[in-house]
């Protein structure tokens, strides 16, 4: 018989508090536990998640499980996975969500091949099939070029990592009730191969990615590290950033940490400009949360053109140094 | 150093999104003509990060790929990067399969070779791209495994990976042996040249099929997989993009940025 049961999320802290993506998390999570008429769970992990439980419960959550392990405190692939199998052997959910995050992406899998479950990674979309109850998770696939929906009929847990931004946020309501539950067995510290030596942050002068409301980005279409250099120039002019594609940051234009796309960071700037990059569907993926896409490309043909809503067809040696020069002259006048 | 890379042939990612065509009813990417297939990028990459770890330790790589036939091309491919041997999995049984039937005949493959100190995968594969694999594979054998490498060391009985995180990376030290999972970050692979081609061209890949390995069937019954793929479409988009132009290339900038002004 069946005997799993409700909806988990795996949740994340930042800062000492719930991570914008778990709260995302727990509104997918309420919606998709209501249509089963079953019960919404999180787990918390880390020393300072014994403090938002209540928290967790204002987002959505009936039950919290905390795991206050000081060795839970910063990620660590076998602490984690082994306190998430943990817990699912407890409570036995049917579904468990995880963000499409540094730990989302390496946990979720490794859980999934300990407890034999079914995995849909980086979805945009959840919902249940009103005849079969099944989850049904939509994901990219062909590096973005198509749409995937997948089910898993008998396996469980059904588990998804969800990319971030595309669920509104859970409502807050400190009216709620719920249940924060201390998850009382310990970790076989025997079974923890793997060591974090360090982390290093890697700072990136000016703006951050991320936040900017203007960002450049190149492409293999630069040809070379100095060329790169101008679109910093155009970037510094417009108070943005600067991010590049896969090729590239693989050329060492730009560093690692600044590419953009399904496999790099995910951008919603005010513009967007694109300059000598093709606009693969793996690229695209990352900056088509953009309010205007502007693409300089000498190929009209190039895909880029489909998604932006200026462009200029040409070589942008001619066009990038007008448009800095003009943008200097706006700002300074 | 005994290493294993698991490598997957894939329709090449780099077609013009515009010939990219599916059959909605098989499920299925329909290959554009007189455009091979390619190994996969990031399983490309894991080939050259072994490569990196035999010029320093010495020691053998092989190569295995579930495919057809002509998954023989990447293994030979892997070959004249620097990889010694390679094997195809090639059975009617392994079609199809999803991430877990896929790291099952890898494990079944792998114990069968044995004697190994490292797998590498790609952190995802450039088709379906589960992103699970290697982490499922890794469960399966009991191994540690560590993701999106881009950096792999071997000191003493440990792997020592620099993995890529959001805001940089950290440097992880795992028992070998071990699983690891490479990014591109790992940096561009090597072109194959002279002698390499030579040896990789005369090579013999032997094909395993499910009994040579061990395989049983109902690991592989497709009314047992995880996941089900239940549509496929192609997602549409229609941005209307304004080409904007000058009598130079300069004055098109210039009409742009006025376009433009009104939006920072
Ligand atoms: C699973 C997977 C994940 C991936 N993840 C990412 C990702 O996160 N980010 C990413 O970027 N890619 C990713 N890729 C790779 C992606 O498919 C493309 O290979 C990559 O984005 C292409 O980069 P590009 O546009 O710089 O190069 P190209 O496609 O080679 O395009 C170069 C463009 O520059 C133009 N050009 C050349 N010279 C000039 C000139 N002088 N003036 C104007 N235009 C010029 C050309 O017309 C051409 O359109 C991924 C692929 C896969 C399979
Ligand atoms: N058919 C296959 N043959 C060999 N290795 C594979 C195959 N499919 C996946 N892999 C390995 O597993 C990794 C992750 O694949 P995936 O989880 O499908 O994205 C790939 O980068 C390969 O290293």
């Amino acid at each position: 018989m069946d005997n799993h049961k409700g909806v988990l999320v795996c949740g994340e802290i930042a800062e000492g508090q719930l991570a914008p993506i778990t709260i995302e998390l727990l509104g997918v999570g309420r919606k998709l536990a209501d249509e089963l008429g079953e019960e919404l769970s999180i787990l918390l992990m880390g020393s300072k998640s014994g403090g938002l439980g209540q928290e967790a419960i204002a987002y959505g959550a009936d039950n919290v499980y905390i795991a206050e392990e000081s060795i839970l405190d910063a990620y660590n692939s076998d602490a984690y996975t082994q306190a998430a199998a943990n817990l699912c052997k407890k409570i036995v959910p049917s579904i468990m969500l995880f963000g499409h995050t540094d730990i989302g992406c390496d946990l979720s899998p490794r859980l999934n091949g300990r407890l034999g479950g079914g995995l849909a990674m980086e979805c945009m979309e959840l919902s249940i099939d009103p005849a079969t109850k099944l989850l049904v998770s939509t994901r990219p696939v062909f590096g973005g070029n198509a749409h995937a929906t997948m089910v898993s009929k008998s396996a469980r847990p059904q588990m998804a990592t969800m990319r971030a931004k595309t669920v509104p946020p859970a409502e807050r309501n400190d009216a709620r009730q719920g249940k924060v539950i201390p998850v009382e067995d310990k970790l076989d510290a025997s079974a923890i191969k793997v060591r974090v030596v360090e982390r290093i942050k890697e700072e990136v002068e000016g703006v951050k990615l991320e936040d900017a409301e203007v960002v450049v980005a190149g492409g293999r279409g630069m040809g070379t590290a100095q060329n790169f250099g101008m679109l910093r120039e155009l970037a510094h002019v417009l108070g943005g950033a600067v991010g590049g594609t896969r090729v590239a940051c693989d050329e060492g234009w730009a560093p690692a940490t600044l590419q953009i796309g399904q496999s790099g960071k995910v951008v919603s700037p005010k513009l967007y400009i694109a300059v000598g990059l093709s606009g693969a569907m793996a690229h695209i993926a990352g900056c088509l949360g953009s309010k205007c896409i502007v693409a300089i490309n000498k190929d009209k043909e190039a895909n880029i053109f489909n998604v932006a809503h200026f462009g200029i067809v040409g070589d942008w040696k001619e066009v990038l140094p007008a448009m800095t020069a003009k943008f200097k002259e706006l700002k300074a006048g | 150093m005994n290493i294993i890379v698991c490598v997957k042939q894939v329709l090449d990612p780099e077609i013009p999104p515009a010939k990219f065509k599916i059959d909605p009813e098989t499920k299925q990417v329909i290959a554009p003509s007189g455009v091979p297939p390619v190994i996969s990028v990031y399983d490309e990459r894991a080939v050259e990060a072994a490569c990196r770890l035999k010029d320093k330790h010495k020691g053998k790589i092989t190569v295995i790929s579930i495919g057809s036939e002509k998954a023989s091309d990447v293994i030979k491919h892997a070959i004249s990067m620097g990889a010694d041997d390679g094997f195809v999995l090639n059975d009617a049984a392994f079609e199809n399969l999803d991430s877990f039937g896929t790291a099952y005949v890898l494990g079944k493959a792998i114990q069968k070779i044995g004697g190994y100190d490292l797998i590498l995968c790609g952190r995802q594969a450039a088709d379906w791209g589960a992103g699970q694999v290697g982490s499922i594979l890794a469960e399966i054998l009991g191994i540690p495994v560590v993701t999106l490498a881009c950096d792999i060391e071997a000191v003493d009985q440990n792997v020592r990976v620099k993995r890529i995180v959001n805001d940089g990376y950290e440097v992880v030290e795992a028992p070998m042996p071990s699983l690891v999972t490479v990014s591109s970050e790992i940096g561009l692979p090597r072109l194959p040249a002279g002698m390499r081609l030579m040896i990789a061209r005369k090579k013999q890949i032997p094909v395993w099929k499910a009994q040579d390995i061990g395989a049983e069937a109902s690991q592989l019954d497709k009314g047992n997989a995880h996941t089900e793929i239940t549509s496929l479409t192609v997602p549409t988009r229609k941005t209307e993009c304004e080409i904007v132009t000058g009598d130079t290339l300069s004055d098109a900038a210039v009409n742009l940025v006025s376009k433009l002004a009104k939006l920072i």
